[in-house]
């Protein structure tokens, strides 16, 4: 038995929008916040399960690891894969500033 | 559409000659042009692709060469497949303009069976929701009543089939996909068993539950599709090695003899229609005049599917998500800081049930909460499995409910997110355990004449039996 986490605020939706990398409005927030929260709570249905003696199921198949020999063979075409780019230079993906000050 | 030919005339007379592959895709086109505007089941229409395709076909036959299985067969696939050169948008503005530089391996299986390509058609945004009202290009409608959606996410393949634009359509089914849209415009559509479809080239939503089916207007037709697209791919670490059985040697061997299992959750469900379950009913009544034995069974977790789901497939989405950051293809937002960049792209290009499963994802995989809902979530999964199995020992297939509902109208449930989570009640639980499900059109409702479907659950592995099952209810149903 798990107890169930307290109700979601706005600084926890505000906190995992930045985990996930999504600059949400204000009004997003806002909207987020109620509907999360009811999800959750309906979520919280199967946190009130007893599952002490249940071990967790990640995947449907017994995974195990797939080699294969170890022979180069042809990838993907660069010119290909970078004309999708937004931005590309000198065979390479062109990006903003990842140095500086931090955010 | 009753004059529609099927995927097995159409190969048949390909292969000998009687038909020409050109022929029976400028009849698809014709029906396309009559009722696209309304129907809006592609998000592309690939014409001159098609009509070379087509062409080549018929230059195969005529040089006496086998064109295969599917041969001239016009196929819609759901555009979260990744077609080499053409759009994959998976209906999200932030993959607009990407041009897969590979096929997806269900791609290649039936382009070499010799089945033209006719389109990519609409879906939900990344296969998520259960109306195809998601998508950033505009709604599919339901080919049978304009006004009501085609359920979803692979709306746009379930109408395109439901409409006559082609007898066959490949979708993706991770809670209910594929099942819940055939349901709701009166088609099959199959969930085979996880690890028998190749994912390579399909994008992934929640990997643990994914896998590539088949839509079609009959049982034979859907069987004749997945056989074509299954079996070993070294390119998915998660397909299944051994060899798979035919799917369809035996499907016209009936049910006498088999036990059938009615799901007291998934039937007796709130909210369900009445006449959905009376159609359950009257599906089992003709499985037992068929000599099968039909009995009420217990799968208690079952009830905890929808609430472990959506922790466990938003947390699954919000990893394989993160690879949408502006940088390698797709939409670039603004920003001359990388992380900038990478959020206002990410804002900019999902749509808001999008935004809304990452952000229930992330938070359910966050410190502090993942032991409570994603981990407590995937000990839920193991209770359904061990409950299936329980049930399976007594029972060789079950039956239940493929939707609660019969399609509803657009707009009814957009407001309320767990209301449309809901219409996956009966589904989920199939991917969780990654079993094998089909939904089988059984009458219609009589108030609003519009489809019904009844699903077939298989344990693992039992892709034929179902098969076989759903083959005997659609010949039950008369003509």
């Amino acid at each position: 038995m798990t107890a169930s986490p307290a109700r979601l605020t706005r600084q926890d939706v505000e906190h995992v929008a930045k985990l996930a990398r999504l600059a949400l409005s204000d009004a997003e927030i806002d909207e987020f916040t109620g509907q999360l929260a009811g999800i959750l709570e309906h979520a919280a249905l199967v946190s009130a399960l007893d599952t002490s003696d249940v071990a967790p199921t990640s995947h449907p198949l017994p995974l195990v690891n797939v080699f294969r020999a170890d022979i180069a063979r042809p990838g993907a075409d660069r010119d290909e894969v970078l004309a999708n780019a937004p931005a590309a230079e000198s065979g390479r993906f062109r990006v903003p500033r990842i140095l500086g000050e931090a955010p | 559409m009753s004059d529609s030919q099927s995927a097995f005339t159409i190969a048949n007379d390909v292969r000998s000659g009687r038909q020409r592959a050109r022929d029976i895709l400028e009849q698809h086109l014709e029906r396309i042009d009559a009722r696209e505007a309304d129907v809006h089941a592609f998000n592309l229409v690939l014409r001159d692709e098609a009509r070379a395709n087509a062409d080549a076909i018929d230059a195969a036959v005529a040089a006496g060469d086998d064109p295969g299985a599917l041969a001239g067969v016009p196929i819609a696939l759901k555009d979260n497949l990744c077609t080499r050169g053409i759009d994959t948008t998976c209906s999200s503005k932030i993959l607009q303009g990407w041009k897969p530089p590979y096929n997806a391996t269900v791609v290649d299986r039936v382009h070499a069976a010799g089945a033209i390509a006719l389109g990519k058609t609409n879906l939900d945004e990344f296969a998520m929701g259960s109306s195809t009202e998601n998508s950033a290009f505009g709604a599919t409608r339901n080919p049978v009543d304009l006004s009501r959606v085609p359920g979803g996410s692979s709306g746009g393949s379930a109408a395109a089939v439901a409409a006559g634009f082609a007898p066959l359509a490949l979708g993706s089914d991770t809670g209910g996909s594929i099942r819940q849209p055939a349901a709701l415009c009166g088609v099959v559509g199959m969930k085979p068993t996880y690890g028998t479809v190749s994912r390579y080239g399909l994008v992934a939503f929640a990997s643990s539950l994914d896998q590539v089916g088949p839509f079609a207007r009959d049982v034979r037709d859907a069987a004749l599709l997945l056989e074509t697209i299954w079996g070993h791919d070294p390119m998915d670490s998660t397909s299944i090695a051994s060899p798979l059985p035919s799917l369809l040697d035996g499907i016209d061997k009936g049910v006498a003899g088999l036990r059938v299992g009615i799901v007291e959750e998934l039937t007796d469900v709130e909210g369900i229609d009445p006449e959905v379950r009376a159609a359950v009913g009257k599906a089992a009544a003709a499985l037992e005049a068929g000599g099968a034995t039909v009995d009420r069974v217990s799968v208690p977790s079952t009830m905890y599917g929808l609430d472990a789901y959506y922790l466990i497939a938003p947390a699954e989405a919000s990893s394989n998500l993160a690879r949408y950051d502006g940088v390698r293809y797709g939409l670039r937002g603004a920003g001359d800081d990388i992380s900038v960049m990478n959020a206002n792209t990410r804002n900019d290009g999902f749509g808001s049930e999008v935004k809304r499963r990452i952000m229930l994802g992330t938070y359910a995989l966050s410190a502090g909460y993942y032991d409570a809902y994603y981990g407590q979530a995937q000990r839920v999964r193991t209770l359904i499995v061990r409950d299936f199995a329980r049930a399976y020992e007594h029972f060789d297939v079950l039956l239940s409910p493929t939707s609660p509902t019969i399609a509803f109208e657009f707009g009814s449930k957009t407001t309320d997110p767990l209301a449309m989570y809901l219409s996956d009640v009966c589904t989920i639980p199939t991917n969780l355990a990654g079993h094998c499900a089909i939904s089988v059109p059984y009458g219609n409702d009589s108030v609003h004449q519009m489809p019904i479907g009844v699903q077939i659950l298989g344990r693992e592995l039992a892709d034929a039996l179902i098969f076989r099952v759903a083959r005997a209810l659609e010949l039950s149903r008369g003509a």
